[in-house]
């Protein structure tokens, strides 16, 4: 027999109500029960931070986090990150920096860094950028792209 | 005419991916989608008794388990066509024997991923464990045989023999032995595999999407193995997360899943976890050469002469072969180095652990590092600068094309001027200063350098050599231009990340005078797409964008006919720029490429005959490749206290001659670079004697992060190719190729006060303390 529960939960704004097996990832619920595929899940054992969303603002890997544990959360996945169809100044920071290649990691590092931006008031040095975005894996790029777009974001944004 | 060839264009492809809207095959999964996991080895060497699936078939959500038997015991056999290579089949599904743990034997198929794994554990198979052949020293024993009446021995090439090479090793100023070895390591693509098959009953084929580098390969062997004409499977890559060579083979899974949903008349899909990544698909790099060198005493290299030797894992790759690595190294060893004598051996050894395949850089990056090492070891036996042994030893301007002892023809590069411009550069950065403040520090410290080239872009004149039975190299392009002026460009290749859709259009849209937003590349599609070989070898931008570039110059050359015609000006004067086509001379003169295109379209019979009926060509191209080349510098530290090696600062100065892009050439460098710098200090796929594997998640398999990639500085040096229709030289792999013996070098350089030598990739802590 299947434990399953009923939860709710807001993601990006929009709330739902759905029922979950106690032992679906929330990486699962976004992606299958919700259709939030930018979501994307890189190894299932909490290492390379593909699957990083916001968990009521705090950066978490979604496939460490029980769907159920999500019950009365708020969600930001990579879809809330734009205005529409007009990207983020962090998106487009990434794209002019080439911070992407096979974009795969990407949901994961945007949302990393856009937690990491929240926290900062004034703009941090290369190294500590360096050490933050350290919790994720990227394969394609060796992450100077990364390292770049979030140094040039916490400059603009502290003006 | 080159507007955009050569402007750092940022890529069509980023916004998708940063609005969260890939599409990659794991997002692709509807409501009615059926998901299968695979029963896989816990043996690496075993009998299969049996296999039970009822319990199987009762685990809720569960619908089918499928065996090879059931199947039909489909199969896949690459081929050489050489004596020196025995063919061996690779079972879909394993039947009888098991030759390596976490081989596929059976399939569950259930309602969500959860219950087939579920199934999956359900399944209860009698096994009957065998001796195992855990590395290259005991498949030489050969006391027991992977494949059976082979010896273990799968290729055993000798070439370049020259039977002057004992008297120079007699007689020599200075002879070198050395072995050298690098570890067996992962592509680790941040996408693993996957795949979503279905049957369409409209078009009566499999429609296959699937991660793969290599959509029509994929195709002839899903065909191939179930025995159905290719017509009837059609393999789309949607976006694809990484292949760095792991996914420019045919998998296995690829084929069952297409097997079980035409069987199924469902949708299947199958994504791969990380464990399943790590263990049951394919590996590289892993390999050892015994080195014969003779120097003369100024340093020049006299003869080289090396058994190399290749674990090639338990089965040969389709379409590739286990001979991809041996003969690529066999064949390049000398690299840009004038070697006057040479002999190789190269061989593959069949082993109880998952095949190997092309990984970025196949061979290079050990070639590379074993010349790079004899230079210094040379050098440093001579007395001789250890950067200056290099400038003896290249092939310097002037000499180019050169045809080298292995009878390869290397085309223009400028392998003197990046070893200068490196040194200058370092020189400059202060990198000297740099490694003696670290030493007052009290630590080690080194700089490395390493100079090499890289062959891209084989065509078939190349690939033939190697006598594959399938022999790729070619590539199709179709350019075609709709009434509204806006262009569709196909190619065979198969972009993952390496930004083909900005670099193509930027290449097309020079040819047709508009806008790179004016073109759309579409690829990854065996229906599409005329038959092509994928994106591997660094061969896309010259040979797929090479084809593009024919096949949009052939277009441009039916707009001008029409221009001509319309304006009533010869075809010689008419030029395309700027999305107008105007008159050499006239500055008022002109017609809107648009406008052609829709009189084209849509008043043909306006037209002369030649000039009606569309605006497409269809053109191929199949170079016989070209080199592009490199050379890094790196500077490391070791931690006496801990063993910890840092890659501090790293230089590359690169000519890939005709830069496209130079956003997407950085990007590959510094890619590129850091899987280097990982294979040097991080990476290794490890077994235990029974081979098991050890390394089978991201805490045992360590990919650098943010945290150990250093920042890496670029400079570009252009020489064009001549065998190149965009001038451009392919460079997708120069980085991983590159790092490693530079990172070596430095190591050593590092550690040369304490009379300590490594040559073997990965350097641990654990190397450094014991």
């Amino acid at each position: 027999m299947k434990d399953i529960h009923l939860i709710a939960l807001t993601v990006n704004g929009e709330e739902h109500e759905i029922v979950v097996e106690s032992r679906r990832t929330l990486a699962d619920v976004l992606r299958h029960d919700l259709g939030y595929t930018g979501t994307h899940i890189g190894c299932e054992h909490g290492i390379c931070g593909a699957c990083t969303v916001l968990l009521d603002g705090q950066p978490v890997r979604a496939c460490l986090v029980f769907g159920v544990q999500a019950d009365g959360c708020d969600v930001r996945t990579v879809e809330g990150l734009s205005d529409g169809e007009e990207l983020s100044d962090l998106q487009k920071a990434f794209s002019r920096c080439h911070g992407l290649q096979c974009g795969f990691c990407t949901p994961g590092f945007l949302m990393l860094s856009e937690a990491y931006l929240s926290e900062q008031d004034g703009v941090p040095d290369e190294a500590q950028v360096r050490e933050v975005m350290a919790s994720n894996i990227c394969r394609c790029t060796g992450y100077q792209g990364i390292v770049e777009a979030v140094r040039q974001v916490a400059e603009e944004r502290a003006g | 005419m080159t507007a955009w060839v050569g402007a750092r264009v940022p890529r069509k492809e980023d916004r998708r991916m940063l609005l969260g809207r890939g599409r990659f095959v794991a997002d692709m999964a509807r409501a009615n989608t059926l998901h299968a996991s695979f029963v896989r080895s816990p043996y690496a060497s075993a009998t299969i008794r049996s296999i039970d699936v009822s319990a199987a078939r009762q685990v809720e959500g569960v619908l089918e388990v499928l065996t090879g038997k059931d199947l039909g015991d489909p199969f896949l056999q690459a081929v050489l066509e050489r004596d020196e290579f025995t063919p061996t089949k690779m079972p879909m599904l394993a039947t009888d024997r098991v030759r390596f743990a976490s081989e596929p034997v059976a399939v569950v198929i259930a309602e969500d991923a959860y219950a087939a794994e579920d199934g999956a554990e359900a399944v209860e198979v009698e096994w009957e464990t065998g001796p195992v052949v855990p590395d290259i020293a005991a498949a030489l024993e050969a006391a027991t045989e992977v494949h059976s009446g082979t010896g273990n021995c799968l290729v055993d090439l000798v070439m370049f023999d020259d039977p002057a090479l004992p008297g120079i090793f007699a007689n020599a100023p200075l002879t070198i032995e050395a072995t050298f070895r690098s570890a067996r390591v992962s592509a680790l693509p941040m996408e693993g595999r996957a795949t979503l098959a279905e049957w369409d009953d409209r078009d009566g084929q499999v429609v296959v999407h699937t991660s793969t580098q290599v959509p029509h390969q994929t195709r002839s062997g899903i065909a191939q193995a179930l025995g159905i004409p290719e017509r009837s499977v059609r393999v789309i890559a949607p976006d694809v997360g990484g292949g760095f060579g792991q996914k420019c083979v045919v998998s296995r899974e690829e084929v069952v899943l297409a097997a079980a949903a035409m069987r199924l008349r469902r949708p299947v899909i199958w994504v791969e976890d990380r464990q399943e990544n790590l263990t049951a698909s394919v590996h590289g790099h892993e390999q050892e050469y015994e080195v014969t060198a003779a120097f003369d005493a100024d340093g020049r290299i006299l003869g080289l002469s090396a058994d190399i030797r290749c674990d090639i894992g338990a089965y040969s790759v389709y379409p590739f072969t286990c001979a991809v690595e041996p003969l690529m190294a066999a064949t390049e060893l000398p690299g840009i180095y004038k070697v006057p004598a040479y002999r190789a051996r190269g061989r593959g050894f069949a082993t109880n652990k998952a095949p190997t395949a092309p990984y970025r850089g196949v061979s290079r990056p050990q070639i590379v590092l074993v010349m790079e090492r004899l230079m210094e070891k040379a050098a440093a036996r001579l007395g001789v600068d250890a950067v200056d042994i290099r400038r003896r030893n290249m092939i310097l301007p002037g000499e180019f094309p050169y045809t080298g002892v292995n009878n390869i023809t290397y085309d223009e590069g400028s392998y003197l001027e990046s070893l200068d411009l490196t040194e200058k550069k370092i020189t400059e950065a202060g990198w000297y200063a740099e490694r003696d403040r670290l030493r007052e520090q009290g630590l080690f410290a080194g700089i490395g350098f390493s100079c090499f080239s890289e062959r891209t872009a084989y065509g078939t004149p190349t690939m033939s050599q190697r006598r594959m039975r399938m022999t790729p190299g070619y590539d199709t392009a179709h350019v075609r231009m709709d009434p509204s002026g806006e262009v569709i460009v196909t190619t065979g290749t198969s972009g993952h990340g390496q930004g083909h859709e900005t670099t193509f259009a930027q290449i097309v849209a020079d040819q047709l005078g508009i806008h790179p937003d004016q073109v759309r590349l579409r690829q990854g599609d065996t229906d599409l797409t005329s038959y092509g070989w994928g994106t591997f070898g660094s061969r896309s931008i010259v040979i797929g964008g090479g084809a593009a570039r024919k096949a949009a110059g052939t277009v441009a050359g039916r707009l001008r006919k029409v221009a001509a015609h319309l304006l009533e000006v010869g075809e010689d004067d008419v030029e395309l720029t700027q999305g107008e086509a105007g008159v050499r001379g006239v500055p008022d003169v002109s017609l809107p490429i648009s406008e052609l295109a829709r009189i084209v379209h849509f008043q043909t019979h306006q037209l002369p005959e030649e000039c009606r009926y569309g605006l497409e060509a269809r053109e191929s191209a199949d170079p016989p490749g070209t080199f592009s080349n490199a050379c890094h510098a790196v500077l490391v530290s070791v931690d006496p206290g801990t063993g910890e090696i840092r890659a501090r600062k790293f230089m590359v100065v690169e000519d890939c001659g005709v830069i496209i892009n130079p956003l997407v050439v950085d990007g590959q460098v510094r890619g590129g670079v850091a899987q280097g710098i990982a294979a040097a200090l991080y990476e290794r796929i490890t077994f235990d004697q029974e081979g098991q594997p050890t390394s089978t998640t991201l805490m045992d398999y360590l990919v650098p992060t943010a945290g150990e990639i250093c920042p890496i500085e670029i400079h570009h040096l252009e020489t064009p190719s001549q065998f190149s229709e965009n001038g451009s030289k392919g460079m997708g792999e120069g980085g991983t190729i590159g790092a490693p013996a530079a990172v070596l070098n430095a190591i050593n350089d590092a550690l040369a006060h304490r009379g300590i030598e490594f040559d073997h990739i990965p350097v641990l802590p654990e190397d450094v303390l014991s």
